[in-house]
């Protein structure tokens, strides 16, 4: 792979991540249990979308073969998005959403604070833009685990499950590959081990204000940065795609 | 049944600059102070309005009451000696 492939391929993965959760976000659109948490729900998919046009965006001008952010999001398939697998889980119960939102903006945050100091300029700044973003969703969601958490016996028990049972896909944001040892070797970017301890450290300190039992080192799948995806990818870019595939090129 | 579900109401106050100052901009519903002031975020500055929020409890404010409007402010209403406007402008004040 030759430096410009491998940094194409590193901020595909940084949109597909993006977009495949602020997919996951639209979906419960309108389906809010209050107005106001709504809008908040709306507001930080569409912060997502807006990441993943710049990644895209600047992708495919490296690229240089004219594909456009609706080209990268809507015109390829399952095996060729490189989101966490993660972020392809079904949203669940609210508490579900809330348990994927936290253990995964908790890395993000981690990995563009590394981004800001890499030596991809417009990288760079695409990940100091993206953070003030990412901070508010942090905000948001910890409080939502830790309210759920300390809350009632009843959200204390789905809140547990809801962690512990999306726990096993949080081994594949540490899990690095050759990709993220030239990101970190070619521009300075992220190490993955020391995100690592960092993510575990405050992960640790959130379940405990929510009363959270830390659960217990387990297999951890992985396969969604390689392209392999779960059952319930194809059925989100199906719903996604749809329109495009049905009319290439259809424009608002 | 739902009633007493409900979370508390808040009222939200703006302010859209630095210098102005904070203007009522509507209301959300909140579980405590934090999330009341998320969701003014969310519901009330999405596009850019504000540099400043306060929240406060609707049930903290202490209002005047409509039946005793008159009593309050109709007796401003024939003092017109208290608007300056009896003033002669002198000559050459500008932006006045």
């Amino acid at each position: 792979m030759s430096k410009k492939e491998t940094l194409i391929a590193y901020l595909l993965r940084l949109a597909d991540n993006a977009l495949i959760l602020g997919q996951r976000l639209i979906e419960i659109v309108t389906a809010g249990p209050e107005l106001e948490e709504e809008l908040a729900n709306a507001n930080i998919a569409l912060d997502y979308l807006g990441q993943a046009r710049m990644f895209y965006t600047y992708a495919g001008e490296l690229e240089g073969k004219g594909r456009s952010e609706d080209d990268f999001a809507f015109m390829r398939d399952e095996h060729e998005f490189r989101n966490l697998l993660l972020l392809e889980q079904p949203n669940g119960h609210f508490g579900d959403t809330i348990a994927r939102q936290v253990t995964f903006d908790v890395f993000y945050r981690l990995q563009l604070e590394a981004l800001q100091d890499c030596s991809d300029k417009r990288l760079a700044e695409i990940a100091v833009k993206s953070l003030k973003e990412i901070r508010y969703h942090l905000r948001h969601g910890t409080k939502w685990l830790i309210r759920l958490g300390d809350g009632t016996d009843e959200s204390h028990e789905r809140m547990t499950n809801s962690i512990h049972g999306l726990w096993r896909f949080t081994g594949e944001m540490f899990a690095g590959d050759e990709l993220d040892e030239a990101m970190k070797k070619e521009w300075n970017g992220p190490d993955l081990e020391s995100l690592k301890g960092e993510w575990h450290e405050e992960i640790a300190s959130i379940l405990e204000e929510a009363t959270i039992s830390l659960p217990d080192e387990e297999w951890m799948a992985r396969g969604g940065k390689n392209g392999q995806h779960s059952e319930h990818f194809g059925y989100l870019i199906a719903e996604m795609q749809t329109m495009q595939r049905a009319y290439p090129g259809a424009n608002w | 049944m739902m009633a007493d579900k409900n979370w508390p109401l808040y009222e939200v106050f703006i302010r859209s600059r630095s210098g102005l100052s904070h203007k009522h901009a509507g209301s959300v519903h909140a579980a405590d102070d934090q999330m009341a002031l998320d969701h003014a975020r969310d519901v009330y500055t999405r596009r850019n309005e504000g540099v400043s929020i306060w929240v406060i409890r609707s049930s903290e404010i202490i209002a005047s009451d409509p039946a005793e409007s008159s009593a309050l402010f109709e007796p401003a209403k024939d003092k017109i000696y208290r608007h300056p406007t009896f003033y002669e402008i002198p000559d050459g004040v500008e932006n006045l």
